[in-house]
């Protein structure tokens, strides 16, 4: 089967500072890859390329089977549609209610006829699946961290993306509602069938959802494997993570 | 040397960047979909938002230019055209201009903070990724705004400066209202009201160019979104002046002065 991501010899350098090196990646559908690396080590840039918020310079990605430094911007838009991406600080819209954020990324996908017609059903839908339908009238500054996580994910769910983007989805967060986000993401996986790329440095979270996990260490793909591998190998680069 | 090559060198890049954001702004300007409910709810915020302000201010112009005249006019013996003197300078420059500099401390300060707010927590980004047009959303409707906004504004300046005006003639001396409009309107010509309506489109361009240029570029953390702001301010309000300047010798070279 054609993976949904396939990254080729990705290279991308910020001045002097190299941070991703022929970097190779492929998601396979309905898998969720969990990258793990030291801050700095250019995950969060790696994930902003595959939606071309940062340009590469070097390399191919192909994403649902569009190669994405082809694109004109409007199929640009239409791809990035069927990516969903929770940034680590949500970035949620604070001058809109829940609603108005959720329903914003319909504006541009929907016609007006469907989106009179099915954005309340759409909005009530995904609040419920992340446990927050009660908070469709309130505004951001009004949730706690938990809830903007929530609210955040719901707003990825709604356009029913075939990817998503985890950006740190746990940073932040006392364990107990890091865990609860750690499920959620579980539970979106399987109800919505997508496939996924969390990158994290919260190895509970990693454990919980992925099922592989790249070590993402000096701008390579310097290990592929499951958790478990990974947890009990001697290789002391990748040991330093897990003691 | 190397720190004038290097204020040349960031001065030329500027420059650049605004003219390629300025290019896009038209481009997008013409796309077949418009956010119209958005560029009426920023409407409501240049126009109706700055409307006490403006008035304020222009009331106050209005009467402390008589006030100031007055004298000077009383020395040479001419006190009966201080309405149409303070009615031609009000009109064609001084109104237009104040009001301008008012829209680019209020209007262009907030466009900077508030686009630049979004840009550092990431939200223009989270448009961008959901397949959404930022820039359609946030900046063409805005600069629209002001264009539109502005000369409404800089017209109920006018009139409000005139009466503001006419109460300062009135401290003195005794110019009754219908002979004061009729003085302020004899002294006023099409070469006069013309052209200062025409440059307030410009104005309001430059000012919501420049804001939403500062907001959308805006960088490094919450310091940088106080820095556009400022400069927001610092550079819309340079801009109405030089635009004024062009305005000024356009309208002597059509020879309507």
């Amino acid at each position: 089967m054609q993976p949904v991501i396939d990254i080729d010899k990705l290279n991308k350098s910020f001045g002097d500072n190299h941070v991703l090196r022929d970097f190779s990646l492929s998601l396979p559908q309905g898998k969720t890859i969990a990258v793990l690396g030291k801050s700095g080590s250019g995950k969060s840039v790696l994930i902003k390329c595959i939606v071309n918020l940062v340009e590469a310079d070097e390399g191919k990605i192909v994403v649902l089977g569009e190669d994405i430094s082809e694109l004109k911007q409007e199929e640009l838009d239409s791809l990035r549609a069927k990516v969903g991406f929770l940034f680590q600080s949500n970035a949620l819209y604070d001058s809109m209610t829940v609603r108005e954020n959720l329903e914003f990324p319909l504006r541009m996908h929907w016609s007006k006829e469907k989106r009179e017609a099915e954005a309340e059903r759409a909005v009530m839908e995904v609040l419920t699946d992340v446990g927050l339908a009660h908070t469709v009238d309130m505004m951001p500054e009004e949730l706690s961290g938990g809830m903007r996580k929530r609210i955040a994910l719901a707003r990825t769910l709604i356009l029913r993306p075939a990817i998503i983007l985890y950006d740190e989805p746990t940073t932040g967060l006392d364990p107990v509602t890091a865990r609860g986000i750690s499920q959620l993401i579980v539970n979106v996986q399987k109800k919505y069938n997508t496939s996924s790329i969390v990158i994290s440095h919260d190895l509970r979270c990693i454990e919980a959802t992925a099922d592989n996990v790249v070590m993402l260490i000096d701008g390579k793909c310097y290990a592929l494997d499951t958790y478990s591998n990974l947890e009990h190998t001697e290789d002391p680069k990748i040991r330093e993570f897990f003691d | 040397m190397n720190q004038s090559f290097h204020i040349n060198e960031t001065f030329f890049r500027e420059t650049g960047n605004i003219a390629r954001f300025t290019a896009r702004f038209f481009k997008e300007l013409f796309h077949r979909r418009q956010e119209f409910e958005e560029f009426l709810r920023q409407c409501f915020w240049v126009g109706y938002k700055s409307l006490p302000l403006v008035a304020i201010t222009a009331f106050i112009m209005g009467l402390v230019l008589t006030i100031q005249s007055r004298p000077t006019l009383v020395e040479f013996g001419a006190e009966s055209m201080l309405p149409a003197m303070v009615g031609v300078s009000l009109v064609r420059e001084i109104s237009p201009v104040i009001t301008a500099l008012i829209c680019a401390g209020k209007v262009g300060s907030g466009m900077g903070a508030e686009l630049g707010s979004m840009r550092v927590t990431e939200q223009i980004d989270a448009m961008n990724v959901s397949g959404t047009n930022p820039f359609r959303y946030l900046v063409v409707t805005r600069i629209m705004a002001t264009t539109l906004m502005l000369p409404i504004l800089a017209s109920l300046s006018n009139a409000v400066s005139l009466y503001g005006g006419y109460l300062g003639v009135n401290i003195r001396g005794s110019v009754s209202w219908s002979l004061y409009w009729t003085q302020v309107f004899n002294a006023i010509s099409f070469g006069d009201t013309v052209p200062s309506l025409v440059k307030t489109f410009f104005f309001g361009f430059v000012i919501g160019l420049i804001g939403c240029y500062k907001g959308y570029n805006s960088r490094k953390g919450t310091e940088g979104v106080g820095r556009s702001a400022n400069s927001a301010v610092v550079v819309s309000s340079l801009l109405v002046f030089i635009v004024d300047l062009i305005a000024v010798q356009i309208t002597d070279l059509l020879g309507l002065t």
